[in-house]
């Protein structure tokens, strides 16, 4: 297995440089763009000493290069950080400390994590049960009725914006028909069934959306494994529809269905940002979106790396299950 | 009752009437080939039989009973159940028809279970019974490898197994040997035969290759536009065809075992018009070689070959390579051999590939032997491609030195060589995964002449092509053209592709493709272009008109023809061919060689024509060299490789090549099973 821990090794190298790339570039871009930093930090009320001695505390005043040196240092051996008035200790890794809050980033992180992954996880095992299922169904009964109508519901599903999509599923079933409570979240930890009552409506609208894609994908895919030539030798020695659809075709389809997976599952960590608004869900997306607009920097930093991480991660998974669902891909 | 009854059969796509009124039967046990040219419905035929158009759109008429089962009134789970129990089939692409993500072993074991009601260890030991059976060595290891585990011998193989899992009463092959090499051919080929022997099912054959079907079937249908050209047993219709169509066909079936009968007539263009033909080519060159082939005019005679002719009457020396003969004043053009080109005393201790020698005032201007022109005593042993590890190859091996020595020895010796390569090498990959897919080549091209070069896939033959025209950088050697080294692309050495499909650009139309050379040129004066496309358009025998039209309105032989304008265009003195009538039927192929050899004789074009199809190199080439693994392992005119070959690989190559006589090809079958058990 010498070749799959090289393979390991030389992938996590890469993630470690790509985050490193996406590092500077959030850097450069937040960092050295203009607008008075102390100033919106510390509020519009304060006075041109009150502005200085907080960009002092906050560094503002060295080489961006020196911060961004003391950023590395803090994720590999923890830094320690004024707050004003004492001194504290964040320890590795540390992704600096919020501006707006004496919070540390890490610790944001790693509040909302756990609800942002709640509800991607969950979502996900949604979006490929239906998407896939609904896929494989309509490249079966191709060319007839039920396949068309599936295609036609698959279209709606990818034009339909999911802000859309909850709203209608909000009103209608906490609303009018009153089935569910309207979700307010309630962490896993604390109570794993009203956590999962919580979540039902998110994770079904943020699985409508990306299932009509998954559908469409896993339509076309098997559609095009199933004109291929060893399709026709199973058919020629009398193996069933069912056998050659749900068998070799759909073996077929599932190198593009792991790879659109690992994108969407990693845009999603980070881009959900809309359904948590929506369902009141605090999760990573969110939080980014607050700290961009309050340009709490080392908040967006942090988070845009978590993310970043997430959608590295989501890809080397993709990259091994390629290789385990089709044999003649050689993991280098 | 018949195994197979088929009555005036039918088959629609939309308009086009693929087959159309064919009615024939086969017996229990008996063999017949469906024979044609693509677009004949020979396939189409095949599928009917497996009632595989069910459900295509395709409109099927008139009756076809297989093993009992009328397929045109059965219903589906009747289908099924004939499909692989009954009449299983085994398809042409062994590699695209079996499913690429599951094990080879787990396929067959689960088309077993579709007709057996057993269970999936049982179906599993079956699988590995019949891949056993089908001569996979090590079944039980090897049935849970994936098809791409496999080589293309023993996927067809595997896919053979899995057609006799169910013991069928009627095999049905629709090409089965088509994707394989010729050696491999002949291999499973006897295994079908084998198997017809010992299971006594019935065999129905559809195949291009009159070749194949003369070597297994005991009768042959030959068909055209869906219809029955000629039907009869095997020999009588191969012997004394009764029908101009499979004449002609016959005809055009390029024989391995005949000399070639049109020359490549270079003398020709030398005696009518050495001048104004081969305008760049010097006359004294010209008229040597084409006395170099004055044997070849004269009909049916064996020609004196060139190397022999133009080393100045030293006919022994001309196989010095292989033969490890002394030579006197002689030139051993390719091969790895050694000559002596002085009056020395050379002796060339010549094992194939691998030949050393001692050689005073020698030339060797092909491959990895010892080249010494000095005049001491030159021994070096030369390891297959390493040209030589003589201390005494000095830069005297250099062309235009060798070329000097020859001529002045071998008075009248030609010499000029338009294209030469020089211990030519070309890697795949890097470090230890390093494959080297041409590993020291030498060869040396003469104005107006052709050479064959013969290989199976992976013989290194293509990527050879590719660099004596620059598309790819050697590793380590060098191609001389006019007796100067070349790196990147020659516009005088132009290549010929052999798809000629994928090597026109779909989008640009046929005219504006010939035209990129012209304009590569710096060619701008777009009336000048046109008229230039216009006239290389008629000199292939196409119409000028067709400058505007887009390669898909073309039929094989035509895109062909395209690629061999395009090539024209830059007016080269050299043409690679690399492939160019494989995917070609054997009519058109004919015309298609018929062609290259007209524009060769017109403009001196000295070709180079690399091709797996050995019958085919033997009609057009003056000299021929074998290639396996990267090497050449023999090579020499091509009457005498071919005729009396020397290397067992080239002997293994000619006994596989099917033969049309099936009496001849029963004897050939003997032949091999004495050969593989010996």
């Amino acid at each position: 297995m010498s070749g799959f821990a090289g393979f390991a090794l030389r992938r996590a190298m890469g993630a470690v440089l790509t985050l490193l790339v996406i590092s500077v570039i959030i850097y450069v871009v937040f960092y050295a763009t203009p607008g008075n930093v102390a100033q919106i930090t510390c509020g519009p009320r304060c006075s041109p000493e009150q502005v200085h001695q907080v960009a002092q505390q906050l560094k503002l005043d060295d080489p961006l290069y020196l911060r961004y040196w003391h950023f590395l240092e803090g994720i590999l051996v923890g830094q320690d950080y004024s707050t004003g008035t004492s001194v504290a200790h964040c320890s590795a890794p540390c992704l600096g400390q919020s501006y707006q809050s004496d919070q540390q980033v890490t610790q944001i992180i790693l509040t909302k994590l756990p609800v942002s992954l709640s509800l991607v996880v969950g979502a996900m095992v949604l979006w490929l049960l239906m998407g896939v299922g609904t896929g494989v169904l309509s490249a079966w009964r191709r060319g007839r009725f039920s396949e068309r109508a599936l295609t036609g519901l698959t279209l709606a599903g990818v034009a339909t914006p999911v802000f859309v999509i909850g709203l209608v599923l909000m009103i209608v079933i906490c609303g009018q028909l009153e089935l569910l409570p309207f979700p307010e979240y309630v962490s896993f930890t604390d109570d794993p069934e009203q956590w999962a009552w919580s979540l039902l409506l998110p994770w079904f609208t943020l699985a409508l959306n990306e299932a009509a894609y998954f559908a469409r994908l896993t339509r076309a895919s098997m559609l095009e494994t199933l004109a291929e030539d060893h399709i026709r030798t199973f058919r020629a020695y009398g193996v069933g529809e069912r056998s050659l659809v749900g068998r070799h075709a759909l073996r077929g389809a599932l190198a593009p269905i792991i790879a659109l997976n690992a994108n969407d599952f990693g845009s999603a960590v980070g881009g959900a940002v809309l359904i948590e608004t929506l369902f009141g869900l605090p999760g990573i997306g969110q939080e980014l979106v607050h700290a961009v607009n309050v340009v709490d920097l080392p908040v967006v930093v942090g988070m845009v790396l978590v993310i970043g991480f997430f959608v590295v991660l989501a890809n080397a998974v993709a990259d091994v299950l390629y290789a385990v669902a089709d044999r003649r891909v050689v993991l280098t | 009752m018949s195994l197979v009854q088929v009555t005036d059969l039918s088959v629609e796509f939309g308009d086009l009437r693929a087959v159309d009124g064919l009615s024939f039967r086969l017996e229990q046990g008996a063999a017949l080939a469906l024979v044609g040219e693509s677009g004949s419905g020979k396939s189409t035929v095949a599928s009917a039989l497996l009632g595989l158009h069910r459900g295509t759109g395709a409109r099927v008429g008139g009756s076809i009973e297989v093993a009992g089962t009328d397929v045109q009134q059965a219903s589906d789970d009747e289908l099924r159940r004939l499909r692989g129990a009954k009449a299983a089939m085994v398809f042409q692409d062994p590699l695209s028809s079996l499913d690429p993500y599951y094990a080879i072993g787990d396929q067959i074991a689960e088309v077993y279970r579709v007709h057996t009601r057993v269970s999936r260890r049982a179906a599993r030991a079956r699988a590995v019974e019949v891949l056993d059976r089908v001569g996979i060595p090590d079944a039980q290891r090897r049935s849970r490898s994936r098809p791409h585990e496999f080589s293309g011998g023993m996927r067809q193989r595997a896919l053979i197994a899995m057609a006799l899992a169910c013991e069928p009463e009627l095999l049905i092959a629709d090409e089965p040997t088509t994707a394989l090499d010729v050696t491999v051919q002949a291999q499973i080929l006897d295994l079908l035969h084998t198997l017809r022997e010992e299971t006594g099912m019935g065999l129905l054959l559809v195949t291009h290759d009159v070749g194949v079907a003369a070597e297994s079937v005991d009768e042959v249908l030959v068909m055209r536009h869906g219809r029955v050209v000629e039907h009869g047993p095997v020999a009588e219709v191969l012997d004394a065809p009764t029908k101009p169509y499979t004449r002609d066909l016959l005809a055009a079936v390029p024989r391995v075992d005949v000399r070639r009968t049109a020359p490549g007539a270079v003398s020709e263009a030398g005696a009518r018009d050495g001048g104004g033909a081969m305008p760049e080519a010097s006359t004294e060159g010209a008229k040597s070689v084409s006395s170099g082939h004055g044997g070849a005019v004269s009909p049916g005679v064996a020609p004196g070959d060139a190397a022999t002719v133009s080393a100045g009457a030293s006919p022994r020396g001309a196989r010095a390579g292989s033969s490890g003969a002394s030579a006197e004043g002689a030139e051993d053009v390719l091969s790895g051999g050694v000559a002596a080109a002085c009056p020395g005393v050379a002796s060339g201790g010549g094992g194939v590939g691998s030949s050393g020698g001692s050689a005073e005032g020698a030339e060797d201007v092909l491959s990895g032997g010892v080249a010494a022109v000095s005049p001491g005593v030159a021994s070096g042993g030369g390891g297959a491609g390493s040209s030589g590890g003589s201390a005494d190859r000095p830069e005297a091996a250099s062309p235009a030195t060798v070329t000097e020595n020859a001529r002045g020895v071998t008075s009248g010796a030609s010499g000029d060589f338009v294209l030469e390569a020089a211990g030519l090498r070309r890697e795949f990959g890097r470090g230890k995964r390093a494959l080297a897919a041409v590993d020291g080549v030498s060869l040396a091209l003469r104005r107006g002449e052709t050479l064959g070069i013969v290989g199976e896939s992976g013989s290194g033959k293509t990527t050879l092509g590719r660099m004596l025209v620059g598309l790819l950088e050697p590793t380590a050697g060098e191609v001389r053209y006019e007796g100067h080294a070349r790196v990147g692309v020659n516009p005088a050495v132009q290549m010929v592709f052999q798809d000629p499909v994928s090597s026109l650009n779909p989008r640009r139309s046929v005219g504006e493709s010939i035209a990129d050379p012209l304009r590569a040129r710096g060619e701008r004066d777009e009336n000048r272009i046109r008229g230039r496309v216009t006239e290389l358009l008629e000199r292939v025998g196409l119409e000028g008109a067709h400058y505007d039209r887009y390669p898909h309105e073309f039929s094989g032989g035509q895109r062909q023809r395209v690629g061999i304008a395009r090539a024209l265009a830059a007016d080269p003195r050299v043409i690679v061919c690399d492939e160019p009538v494989s995917a070609l039927d054997v009519t058109t192929q004919a015309q298609v060689v018929a062609l290259l050899g007209e524009l060769q004789r017109e403009l001196g074009l000295a070709l180079v024509f690399v091709a797996h199809d050995l019958a085919v190199v033997r009609q057009v080439s003056d000299r021929v060299a074998v290639m396996r693994r990267g090497r050449i392992v023999e090579s020499g005119p091509a009457d005498e490789v071919y005729d009396n070959p020397q290397d067992p690989y080239t002997k293994q190559l000619l006994a596989a090549v099917p033969a049309l006589d099936p009496q001849v090809a029963a004897r050939r079958r003997a032949a091999r099973r004495e050969l593989a058990a010996a």
